[in-house]
């Protein structure tokens, strides 16, 4: 391949995969497995997922100088795999993870304490090919922690609020936290396993609800990569609906965390105010799709109904009332004096660490890093539509609402394009059927960043195997770094200022 | 701050009117409620909401109940951080094997007298994750359930109706 690309030119060593659409997958030695890994160490290439089967692990990787994605897959003979995790930190818990569902090795890895087993399923290694029994497991070990004056305090997995249950174990000197050490995987529910040999129709419903927040783009993703690996063409129609529902969700979410934030900075006023317009976007949607969520509303192929006859008038009355509504909110958050206080440099996360992570969406884009995978690698109908993508490089929690407020407007900006331009025609198409084994990937721009699908379906069309990676997974590892040396009474609102999602990581 | 503080005085308020309590959730509580304790309680109800494995899209309508429009707080409803503090348990979620134990803590954790309201089809019986290793598959399945309010994710109105008659059948 003469793409450009160093990534595929290394990729060109290995082996490559017919049938992997759109970018391509190879078989690679575990000496180019070694090489692509010292890649990662390097910023070569960023990892946007790292993902298991019985015999093999399979490396996503994105190279921005060339804006190309590859897909590196190792076999594990003897269930072994040189570990990423040793070399390049963000794979450590994807890596874990891989281990405590196949049941495959990483030698050398840094941390071989189980991640999403907790010790309480039937079964150990559940997606292995062979599944054995149940293993005790030991209690968990936090970290070591050694100091004069240390005191521990362990919050949840149910804690304070309405809010996903996970683990936070902060050790704090007086107020200040030297470390968080967060547990998750509370709420895996085996995702992946319920999508092997499933339908593409019932694998859809599922991936979309793999984070409810962020159905749409879940629905998205998941539909390109099927229609990836079966050279759909999907109808005009359907890309700019599916855009139009991609922005409501944007503009929705947005909406909710900017209130949130203020809120946790005790700043009620905000919070009622955001909640007031996020409930416009969610009846503006239900009218048009049928759904608040408008969970469902993608399907591979299209979309499965087209905008509702009230639709476009219900939305022209959204935007008006967004115009009329929302500058008086940024103008109270400019000038609110105590509310800045708390949020200018509170939870800050060195931009190294976003690009060595590849962090993506707001955080990342709040600490310098300009990836949007709408531009980059791009799909339609983005490349028609005129929108900027904010960028600023204080990356605390004032910048994080900053890059949440020029979105917004973002969103705004691209709703009125979409219903100026909507095309007229079919909203779906017919899956092309070729009775062969066929993969694709998808990288989609989600609220909350990137959201990868992989996926390979077998000859009878149904769903092999699929892998949806949530953003989440490279922002929670931040998290921990962000709440150093910050108070314990700021970590609720560095922990909203990120609003990670604990169920599409957990799976 | 001042005109927009000013403005909501002046406005009508959003508030959408008092739905009627839904007559499937009155007619699972028929049996089940205790009257006389819902007497000593009042008409005022503190809830703890616990996410038992959900795909957070319940979470979200659950927000939505206490935003301007539905203004879960005039019925007497809040929501506490504190499971000791709470009257309700709503829960969502297939219950995943992970989050048994504190479900059930949770529960064990709360005082006499209780209800659990489950959220959900995930709630019910498990939803689209039924069938899994990794879930139970049901609330019921873990601690008793006095109500069930189905959809996925139920919208602020119909979560409405089913609090609602929880309150109304004592
Ligand atoms: S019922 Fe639906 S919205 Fe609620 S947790 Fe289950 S899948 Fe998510």
């Amino acid at each position: 391949m003469s793409d450009g690309s160093r990534l595929h030119a290394a990729l060109a060593a290995g082996e490559f995969v017919g049938g992997h659409r759109p970018w391509p997958r190879a078989r690679v030695t575990p000496e180019l497995w070694r090489e692509l890994i010292q890649g990662l160490a390097g910023g070569a290439w960023s990892l946007l997922g790292f993902w298991g089967e019985p015999d093999a692990v399979h490396l996503g990787l994105w190279e921005e100088s060339s804006g190309t994605v590859g897909v590196a897959s190792l076999s594990c003979q003897d269930g072994q795999f040189p570990s990423v995790g040793r070399r390049h930190p963000p794979a450590q818990r994807l890596e874990r993870a891989i281990v405590d569902l196949f049941g495959l090795q990483a030698t050398d890895a840094p941390d071989h304490r189980p991640w999403l087993d907790h010790g309480r399923w039937p079964l150990a290694y559940p997606l292995a090919e062979t599944n054995a029994r149940a293993r005790p497991l030991p209690p968990y070990a936090f970290l070591p922690v050694e100091g004069e004056s240390l005191h521990q305090i362990p919050v949840g997995p149910v804690h304070a609020g309405i809010i996903e249950p996970g683990h936070f174990r902060f050790t704090a000197n007086g107020e200040a936290v030297v470390r968080l050490e967060q547990r998750l995987g509370y709420v895996h529910k085996g995702i992946e396993s319920l999508l092997r040999g499933a339908s593409v129709e019932r694998a859809a419903r599922l991936v979309g609800r793999v984070s409810g927040d962020s159905t749409v783009a879940y629905g998205l993703a998941f539909a390109r990569a099927v229609e990836a690996a079966t050279e759909t063409e999907v109808p005009e129609r359907a890309h700019w609906l599916r855009a139009l529902m991609a922005e409501l969700e944007r503009l929705a979410n947005h909406c909710g965390d900017i209130g949130a934030i203020c809120n946790d900075a005790a700043f009620a006023l905000m919070l009622a105010h955001c909640g007031v317009l996020r409930e416009k976007v969610l009846r503006a949607s239900a009218v048009c799709f049928g759904h608040r969520l408008m969970m469902d509303g993608i399907v591979p192929g299209g979309v499965s109904g087209d905008l509702a006859v009230e639709g476009e008038k219900a939305l022209r009355e959204l935007l008006a009332e967004f115009r009329r509504r929302f500058p008086p909110l940024i103008d109270l958050y400019d000038n609110t004096a105590s509310l800045q206080d708390r949020t200018v440099a509170t939870g800050f996360t060195r931009p190294a660490l976003i690009k060595q992570f590849g962090c993506g969406g707001v955080i990342g884009r709040a600490g310098g890093r300009a990836f949007d995978a709408r531009r980059q690698p791009g799909y339609p109908p983005y490349d028609r539509l005129e929108f900027e993508t904010p960028v600023l490089g204080d990356s605390d929690v004032n910048a994080r609402v900053w890059i949440r407020i020029r979105e917004v407007e973002q969103s705004l900006r691209l709703i009125d394009q979409i219903l100026d331009g909507l095309p007229a025609g079919p909203t779906r198409a017919e899956l092309s059927q070729s009775g062969e084994t066929r993969e694709g990937v998808a990288l989609v721009e989600g609220f909350r960043g990137d959201v990868l699908v992989w996926l390979r379906l077998n000859a009878g069309g149904e769903v092999a195997r699929c892998h949806p990676r949530d953003p989440s997974w490279f922002q929670w590892p931040l998290l921990e770094a962000a709440i150093e040396n910050n108070i314990v009474a700021d970590f609720p609102l560095c922990n909203k200022s990120f609003n990670c999602s604990y169920s599409g990581h957990d799976l | 701050m001042r005109k927009l503080l000013l403005q909501s005085l002046l406005q009508v308020p959003l508030t959408v009117p008092a739905p009627a309590p839904s007559e499937a959730a009155l007619a699972e509580l028929a049996s089940k409620v205790d009257r006389a304790a819902r007497r000593r309680l009042g008409r005022s109800l503190s809830i703890r909401e616990v996410d038992a494995g959900s795909c957070n899209g319940c979470e979200l309508e659950i927000h939505a109940l206490n935003n301007a429009f539905y203004d879960l707080e005039r019925f007497g409803f809040h929501f506490v951080a504190s499971p000791r503090h709470a009257d309700v348990l709503l829960v969502t979620g297939p219950v995943t094997a992970n989050m048994r134990e504190g479900l059930e803590r949770t529960y064990q954790a709360t005082p006499d007298p209780k209800w659990v309201v489950a959220v959900g089809d995930c709630g019910r019986d498990g939803g689209v994750f039924a069938g899994s290793y990794a879930c139970v598959g049901g609330v019921s399945a873990v601690i008793p359930v006095d109500l069930h309010i189905a959809g996925c994710p139920p919208d602020p109105l119909r979560l409405l109706q089913g609090l609602l008659a929880l309150l109304q059948t004592a």
